[in-house]
């Protein structure tokens, strides 16, 4: 098991906040919706929402209700509802997750953000990307660092207080 | 292996929703947990999410009704399953053999799962046992049996105004004798912890050994419903009553009709519920029915989230699936 501290994960979320700086300005994208993924995801979006100052309040989205999976694995007894409390219709928006990985959420996500409005767009901002598993053709437009890890490598962020990156090894493949 | 048993699967998860007895409390307490979580879809202005795109649900009702099927058939949409509503005359048809046949015309037509109302006692455990691996089928009332969808939107109204299940005194008034919505009441209060729980009528609309069940039984309603904290009235069913088990309608409200008066016996606090229709001035007063202690409409628009919630848990589940996560 590794473990990335709340030291390296600050450097991270500084990155985050200065390549999302400059795309909201090549963009121009002046007050932009932001909704962070339950849990880790929202963790982020507050960071970043503190760190350039926005003005728009924070939306949580939870994706339980739009996973691929769910007939699968079914769900969480217990859904932190979705609380967008911004119009999307019409909006630039900035999704934020902890860990890009297939890109499976953000699609749900995507799907669900629809299901409120029609967005002007849609950028994404993730703490970390793991850019060698994509199983859907996203990519972020921000990131806090690349990770390129094994199939068996696993990702979790832990927080909110303090924020902490634990990286397991299953032994399943 | 007991009979209800049949509605779970190897792992204890919802394979069908029979019965309310028998489940134990985590089950139950899930069951609310999911029907609060998609109590929130019908806030949103799409009022919809995709869990059960693709599926196929049929409402197979054998006996009328219009607030269970409308739904039922409301928390399937809000689930993105299409749905089809299959009225049977059940009074044309010899029940076994004509029930089976609909049954597996049904099944020839890939469905996923079987929302079951019928005046025989038993009637969708009995479909269950018959459907193939994978086809849920959930009890929307079978004679005087169970009513479990019923009465786990009621346990979940309660939840919402009073949590503490421990604590609680409930009475439930009326005719319990016709009611499957008493018996599935009761197994899911005592499933859930709940001490005190009273059962109020004449004599003649009590089934024998209601006792067993663990309730107490009064025949005078304002001893029956003093301190409680929830009464609930069932509704007199005239259309199941052969004989003479009541003097008159009239006699009935005086003695067991709720009333403001004899309201004030119970907590000051205290909500009234009914699992409607209403017949006002028979079991209930108009003014207590649309009075500020009665919750009867919040239970109409919870049965909505406790009906996505069963159909949710019996399709979201593979044998051997791993746990999802939050």
């Amino acid at each position: 098991m590794t473990t990335i501290d709340t030291g390296e994960i600050e450097q991270f979320l500084t990155t985050m906040a200065r390549q999302l700086e400059d795309y909201l300005v090549e963009r121009g994208f002046g007050d932009p919706g932001i909704i962070g993924i339950h849990s880790g995801g929202v963790w982020i979006a507050q960071a970043l929402h503190r760190a350039l100052a926005l003005e728009s309040p924070l939306g949580e989205l939870n994706i339980a209700f739009y996973r691929d999976d769910f007939s699968r694995i079914g769900m969480h007894p217990r859904v932190t509802p979705t609380n967008l409390p911004f119009e999307v219709e019409g909006r630039h928006i900035i999704l934020v997750d902890d860990v890009l990985y297939t890109g499976r959420t953000i699609r749900a996500a995507m799907n669900e953000i629809f299901d409120y409005g029609r967005p002007a767009s849609i950028g994404l901002a993730v703490l970390i990307d793991r850019p060698d598993a994509r199983e859907l053709p996203i990519q972020a437009d921000v990131t806090g660092k690349s990770l390129h890890l094994q199939p068996n490598e696993h990702v979790k962020l832990h927080g909110p207080e303090p924020l902490a990156l634990e990286i397991t090894t299953t032994n399943d493949g | 292996m007991t009979a209800d048993n049949i509605q779970l699967d190897d792992q204890g998860r919802l394979k069908h929703f029979l019965s309310t007895e028998g489940l134990s409390r985590q089950l139950l307490t899930e069951i609310l947990d999911y029907a609060e979580s998609f109590a929130g879809v019908s806030g949103r202005a799409v009022k919809k999410v995709p869990l059960l795109r693709g599926r196929t649900i049929v409402n197979l009702f054998f006996e009328a009704s219009t607030r269970t099927r409308t739904t039922f058939e409301l928390a399937a949409k809000r689930l993105s399953a299409d749905v089809l509503n299959l009225n049977v005359d059940a009074s044309a048809t010899s029940k076994g053999e004509s029930l089976q046949d609909t049954l597996h015309n049904l099944e020839a037509m890939h469905c996923d799962m079987f929302i079951v109302r019928h005046n025989n006692s038993g009637a969708a455990h009995f479909i269950a046992r018959q459907v193939a691996p994978g086809v849920a089928v959930i009890n929307a009332g079978d004679g005087r049996h169970a009513h479990p969808t019923q009465a786990m939107l009621d346990v979940f109204t309660i939840r919402r105004h009073k949590p503490d299940f421990e604590s609680l005194k409930v009475a439930i008034v009326g005719d319990i004798m016709h009611s499957r919505v008493a018996r599935s009441e009761i197994h899911a209060l005592k499933g859930l912890g709940v001490n005190d729980v009273r059962v109020i009528a004449p004599r003649t609309l009590l089934p024998a050994a209601i006792e067993t069940l663990g309730v107490q039984v009064h025949d005078r309603l304002e001893e029956g419903i003093d301190g409680v904290d929830v009464v609930m009235m069932l509704r007199l069913q005239r259309e199941r009553m052969h004989g003479a088990l009541l003097p008159s309608e009239n006699e009935f409200f005086n003695t067991y009709g709720l009333t403001e008066k004899k309201l004030r016996a119970a907590k000051a606090d205290a909500i009234v519920m009914h699992p409607g229709p209403i017949n006002r001035g028979v079991e209930i007063d108009s003014r207590v029915a649309d009075g500020n202690r009665s919750v009867i409409l919040q239970q109409v628009s919870h049965g909505i989230a406790i009906r996505m919630a069963v159909m949710a848990m019996t399709m979201g589940r593979k044998p051997g699936g791993e746990e999802a996560e939050e």
